[in-house]
């Protein structure tokens, strides 16, 4: 449909969701490791995972309001998914995220049906209770998971038959980049859907949408398997990169952290996770490199003071400070 | 008279030893303006929240036409076109107006599943949204969030998200709640200019506003209907003039 043939409202609609100049900018930085910091490309991989997991948790935390502090579950279910199947002699890259995706979309959906049915305060609970819960399951079945040790002897083949994961990461790096790419233009299009309207009309007032004839439950179920499907294709993408799965994969902290991370860069703005997941990690780096024992000292820090100064997290801050600007020019 | 559009029978409701609703039998035809009034605490929103399914009914029926809804999930009766609105403003703060009505409009449609294509793309919904808010004269202020808008607009605003479900059936909590006296009348005005489609029924506590649009009225006191009939009888009741004027039984 081209422009001209849109009525007001749609075009005022389609001017919200447009692609901005800035957003263009910020996928092309993200090229700018393999130029400048070769030698972080490990680090940058990284920093794309984290960045995946962080937008999985925003398509539910941000856009339907469903405050989730167990959802490593998913993250460390495709970890051991993707994982094992690589241990157990089937190294392709590309299907052993397919399933990663898959194992996590199932247990996503399982779970989704006790998620609807609960908001706020008993929602952190049950979330956290299940993450919980599959922590210790996966730390009893040592004899799959290899327990407190991890998960060895996963071997990945090349990708696309070519391309080794190198111990440099350019390969690690152009893959979770590239699926992270993908994941962010399929949550992009969704959030800018009938069904990311529904979800923010969740968020918005859950007790107006029964009354416009809106079933929530359904909805909630919806973005839950598809932001446990996320979250175990981030979750996969660590464990084919590394070669390696530990426990901590499934962990509290984990969970605690993409949290952190999301609130750091602001929840609900899709570039939220993104903006959060490079700020913590780098800061990560650095701290961790002066002092490794107190880095998470400094991540209190700015935690508090993001909170404090920024309610809406950096990006917030950074819409604001634009407002500002404009209305002074 | 006219078919039924929503009837109730025997509805009961207390909560712990306070009776809130107690046998109600309430008949509302096709077309009809009705009024609910009574003293606070009457049982009005109550009857509301039992009707939409916002609270579960200990015993009773609801029928909406001929069809038994007593069962169903409140997005389910909306459905089925028995819709409410809320006497305390209950709205999308950071969705705009025309968001808002285009989210039910496309919840009604069964567009709101679909995650692939962008929302801009569905017109048909988003004429129809905003068709709404002209006829509701909130064209003007449709693009700006929702909590921004003036307190009347925001009454409006229920209103429009109620139309846009297709009622056949509207219960008006209230709609003109903390409007000044004068803005009342142009927002019943625009109530009952409302399709003759539709049957209507508003708690309002205005009298003047309620004899003046209301075909007939109902007085509800302490959960019960205590009487019904057209504005003249009511106006003439003696009970109806104990409870308003009396008022040491009922406070």
């Amino acid at each position: 449909m081209t422009p001209s043939t849109l009525s007001e409202p749609q075009r005022h609609l389609e001017a919200q969701i447009r692609w901005q100049p800035v957003e263009l900018a910020f996928w092309l930085a993200t090229l700018l490791p393999f130029v400048f910091a070769p030698n972080y490309l490990v680090l940058a991989s990284q920093i794309a995972i984290t960045a995946l997991f962080a937008l999985s948790l925003d398509l539910i935390l941000g856009y339907a309001g469903i405050v989730s502090l167990g959802h490593a579950a998913y993250f460390g279910f495709g970890s051991y998914t993707a994982g094992l199947i690589a241990k157990w002699g089937w190294g392709e890259p590309l299907t052993g995220l397919a399933a990663a995706a898959v194992a996590a979309g199932v247990l996503g959906y399982a779970t989704s049906f006790i998620i609807a049915r609960f908001r706020h305060l008993a929602l952190i609970m049950i979330t956290l209770g299940l993450g919980l819960l599959l922590a210790e399951a996966a730390n009893s079945a040592g004899w799959l998971t290899g327990g407190a040790d991890g998960l060895q002897g996963v071997r990945m083949w090349k990708l696309f038959g070519a391309f080794q994961f190198d111990l440099y990461g350019t390969t690690a790096y152009t893959y979770s980049l590239t699926i992270l790419f993908l994941a962010f233009l399929l949550a992009r299009r969704l959030i800018n859907s009938p069904f990311g309207l529904a979800l923010r009309g969740i968020r918005e007032n859950a007790v107006r949408m029964p009354a416009i004839g809106a079933p929530s439950p359904a909805h909630i179920r919806k973005i839950y398997t598809i932001a446990a499907v996320m979250a175990g294709v981030a979750g996969g993408l660590l464990a084919q990169t590394t070669e390696t799965v530990s426990l901590e994969t499934l962990g509290f902290a984990r969970s605690a952290d993409v949290l952190v991370i999301l609130i750091l860069g602001g929840a609900g703005r899709l570039y939220g996770g993104l903006v959060g997941a490079i700020i913590y990690m780098v800061a990560r780096d650095q701290f961790s490199g002066i002092n490794p024992q107190y880095w998470y000292f400094w991540i209190g820090t700015l935690l508090i003071a993001v909170v404090l100064f920024l309610p809406n997290g950096v990006l917030g801050g950074l819409t604001r400070l634009m407002r500002l600007v404009r209305s002074a020019a | 008279m006219n078919a039924l559009a929503l009837a109730t029978r025997g509805l009961d409701k207390s909560f712990g030893s306070l009776v809130v609703a107690r046998d109600i039998e309430l008949k509302l035809p096709q077309g009809e303006r009705y009024a609910l009034i009574g003293p606070n605490g009457a049982g009005k929103t109550t009857l509301i929240n039992l009707m939409t399914g916002m609270l579960k009914p200990d015993g009773g029926h609801i029928f909406l036409g001929e069809k038994d809804i007593t069962a169903l999930k409140p997005e389910e009766r909306v459905k089925c076109g028995l819709v409410r609105t809320f006497q305390i403003n209950t709205l999308f703060p950071h969705l705009s107006a025309l968001e808002a009505v285009t989210l039910t409009v496309c919840e009604r449609r069964g567009y709101a599943r679909s995650w692939w294509r962008k929302l801009p793309a569905y017109g048909d919904a988003v004429e129809e949204a905003h068709a709404i808010l002209v006829s509701l004269r909130l064209a003007a202020s449709c693009y700006r969030p929702t909590r921004e808008l003036a307190y009347g607009q925001q009454r409006l605003l229920e209103i429009a998200l109620a139309l846009a479900t297709k009622p056949k059936v509207l219960l008006l909590d209230e709609p003109a709640a903390g409007v000044p006296q004068g803005e009342s009348a142009e927002l019943f005005s625009v109530i009952s200019d409302l399709s003759r489609d539709i049957a209507v029924l508003f708690i309002e506590h205005d009298m003047n506003v309620v004899f003046r649009f209301a075909h007939r009225i109902i007085v509800m006191v302490g959960g019960r209907i205590l009487v019904e009939g057209t504005p003249r009888e009511i106006a003439a009741d003696v009970r109806v003039r104990d409870v308003y004027l009396g008022g040491t039984r009922h406070g």
